[in-house]
């Protein structure tokens, strides 16, 4: 489809010479497709994390008295500490896709290092939080005999708020394991300057992933911590 | 400092201001504007998030689309459910409305003696 002429003056980012797999026609349609790959997994995630959502509007409407005193049960300011550091760590990951665009290999190393230190920090919050609804006298945990100690309104269905908490903050951080996992991977590789030398794909990839994450979050905070504080 | 650097860091600023609207926002009871007023600033959150650090701004039209779509296809599961779910302490229409449908929806009055039926 491309002749050779074509293509080197049709890639804005000048990767004729970047090596690409052998199914794919040139570096530029290898890129596209993995990037349009990705957003597909993401829509995938967006109806995962969006039946979760459902259930929580659903019971929300119902059982609103309930909702408004669990939501005041959670600790604040640990939530918005962590809104905080996973802002910060998607504001790390968008500098490392850049110094990956521009080849700095120190750069994207130390910001990949950054992004990981955030992540860390942002569970270690969250399991500070989840040992509180552990503590004996105030412990909040809804399912498997632990003691449910709410003395607000329609206790049975606070119950399905903090199993709705504890589900759907679960599977947001066992995201952020899997994006550690992902990241301790690429600073071993970015560390050898697999990404620096054009090859930027991987980091992006990642980025959106970081990024989902983070929006997550984003919709998690004032869904389950701010429902009514006044 | 880069343009893309300075994109950058202006958006992760108004990110954090956000932050602390949609927090200042909950200690003030303004019914159920609430709701609607932290979800629209948690969508405009989300919008810069894929626009600007996840680069839809400037991507194919492709990338435009699948993103778009997984907004479309989630409002249909939200939207469709809650045409559930949000109506149904609704009253039934009151008598009346629809007079010509009256006299079907009197009951007949049981007579003494018979039987329903034959």
């Amino acid at each position: 489809m491309h002749t050779p002429e074509a293509l080197s003056t049709d890639d804005p980012h000048g990767h004729t010479g970047l090596e690409f797999a052998h199914h794919f026609d040139d570096w530029q349609q290898e890129y596209q497709s993995k990037s349009l790959g990705m957003w597909l997994f993401l829509v995938t995630e967006v109806m995962f994390f969006g039946g979760m959502f459902l259930v929580y509007m659903v019971y929300r409407y119902q059982f609103t008295p309930a909702f408004d005193a669990s939501s005041r049960l959670l600790n604040l300011w640990a939530g918005a500490i962590n809104t905080v550091v996973l802002l910060a760590s998607s504001f790390t990951v968008a500098l490392a896709v850049h110094a990956a665009h521009l080849g700095n290999r120190k750069m994207l190393v130390r910001l990949l290092a950054a992004t990981l230190l955030l992540g860390v920090v942002f569970l270690g919050i969250k399991a500070y939080e989840y040992s509180e609804k552990f503590q004996p006298g105030h412990q909040l945990v809804p399912v498997a005999g632990w003691a449910f100690d709410y003395h607000g309104p329609e206790p049975q269905q606070a119950k399905l708020f903090f199993g709705l908490y504890f589900a759907m903050t679960g599977v947001h951080a066992l995201h952020m394991i899997i994006g550690i996992g992902i990241f301790v991977y690429l600073l071993w590789f970015a560390r050898q300057g697999r990404y620096t030398g054009g090859n930027f794909v991987s980091v992006e990839l990642a980025g959106l992933y970081w990024h989902f994450v983070d929006i997550i979050w984003i919709f998690l905070f004032p869904l389950l911590y701010l429902v009514d504080r006044s | 400092m880069s343009a893309q650097v300075r994109t950058y860091t202006i958006i992760f600023a108004i990110l954090l201001a956000l932050m602390g609207a949609t927090i200042f926002a909950s200690f003030h009871h303004i019914g159920r504007f609430n709701l609607a007023l932290t979800m629209l600033i948690a969508t405009i959150k989300a919008v810069l998030v894929v626009l600007f650090f996840m680069h839809v701004w400037d991507s194919p039209r492709l990338t435009w689309l699948t993103a778009g779509g997984s907004v479309v296809w989630l409002l249909i599961l939200l939207g469709l459910t809650f045409t559930d779910y949000g109506t149904r302490d609704w009253k039934p229409n009151p008598l009346g409305t629809h007079p010509v449908l009256l006299p079907e929806l009197e009951s007949p009055t049981p007579q003494p003696g018979k039987e329903a039926g034959h």
